[in-house]
């Protein structure tokens, strides 16, 4: 079913620009130009965020910090399997989407851990990848707020997918 | 994120002394060798989206789909040009698709807008920023696609939870970013 969405969206979209009296083949072209100075321009904030990420896992760092944190996240419902995962999340997508398959295998697919770590992952994003690629288009250095805000959603966040794993 | 970066960095640097000094360029190069991967992936990901986007924008859809979300948007970003409300309102849309994809060079066409050159973050530009890394998700398919082809009798079950607390997320983050712009409003008039 949902696979049909996006070929369906595309077809109205190209069939309203068609309507509309529109190049779509120029429209297309310059549209995609844009990619290539875009994609350059974000190399070097992924790269940075990305080497710190990998120094973070390699150095067991994070396997550390996961063990020590585990009796806090334990009492605002996280239950321990889960911590590492809760903590690498705002890191990396890719790191945080081996460790979900981990759990899947480890502990079946719709065990009450699985289908948290599914949630948890569902409701939060990679916050410093997102922020570094967003700042990445402004001359910000500082940025206040944002991070902590976006850290303190993420943990609710968190909480409330294993609450509500327990309930639906 | 310079100070976060440097305490990553250096503690990271100190474990692996311990544990295992000689991998510490090797892992570092990888991780670059990543990036630049990834960013060739993304160059190719955003020549599609950035083709349709800009056919969306020309045959005048974007305003169509701006206009829906464009009060919403210019009250809690307090902003009050067009364009950059336009620009919020594809990103947020292509969001809640769950086409993150898609989102991202919408998403930075707008900060590029909303840039005035300080280098403090405005309120606009924090908004965007938290409601990005709290972005809603009506379908989460790469999870649910990781679910059943570990066997699961029913990958999709977990769409219920997942909204509910994509909305709750959604919302705290947009209640905290007013409440604190607010405090900094009133740091501010009592300094002038």
């Amino acid at each position: 079913m949902s696979g049909y969405i996006l070929p369906l969206i595309f077809i109205f979209i190209f069939c309203y620009a068609k309507h509309k009296k529109i190049a779509t083949y120029d429209t297309f072209i310059k549209g995609a130009k844009k990619a290539i100075p875009l994609s350059i321009e974000i190399f070097p904030y992924i790269a940075t965020i990305m080497i710190a990420v990998a120094l973070l896992r390699a150095s067991g760092l994070t396997n550390l910090l996961a063990q020590l944190t585990s009796p806090i996240f334990n009492f605002l419902g996280i239950p321990t399997q889960l911590v590492e995962l809760v903590l690498l999340r705002p890191f990396t997508g890719s790191g945080s989407f081996a460790l979900l398959n981990d759990v899947l295998l480890s502990y079946g697919a719709d065990s009450y851990i699985s289908r948290c770590a599914c949630v948890i992952l569902g409701c939060s994003e990679t916050i410093f990848y997102v922020t570094a690629l967003y700042t990445s288009q402004t001359k910000v250095k500082k940025l206040l707020y944002a991070i902590p805000i976006a850290l303190i959603c993420a943990l609710v966040g968190s909480i409330v997918a294993c609450l509500l794993c327990k309930i639906i | 994120m310079n100070k976060i970066w440097f305490i990553m960095v250096v503690a990271s640097l100190c474990a692996l002394c311990w544990t295992a000094p000689s991998t510490t360029l090797s892992v570092m190069l990888n991780a670059s060798t990543d990036a630049f991967k990834l960013s060739l992936e993304l160059c190719a990901v955003y020549a599609v989206w950035l083709g349709v986007l800009e056919i969306v924008e020309l045959s005048g859809l974007g305003d169509k789909l701006a206009k829906l979300l464009r009060p919403f948007i210019k009250k809690i970003f307090k902003i009050n040009d067009n364009e950059t409300a336009k620009m919020i309102a594809l990103n947020m849309s292509a969001n809640m698709l769950g086409l993150g994809n898609a989102s991202t060079p919408l998403g930075l066409q707008a900060m590029k807008r909303l840039d005035k050159g300080s280098p403090i973050a405005s309120h606009a530009i924090i908004m965007l920023i938290v409601l990005n890394a709290t972005s809603i998700q009506l379908l989460p398919t790469t999870i649910i696609g990781l679910r059943a082809s570990a066997g699961s009798a029913n990958p999709a079950d977990i769409i219920l939870p997942t909204l509910l607390s994509t909305i709750c997320t959604f919302v705290l983050g947009i209640s905290l970013v007013l409440l604190c712009s607010k405090i900094r409003e009133k740091i501010r008039r009592k300094n002038i």
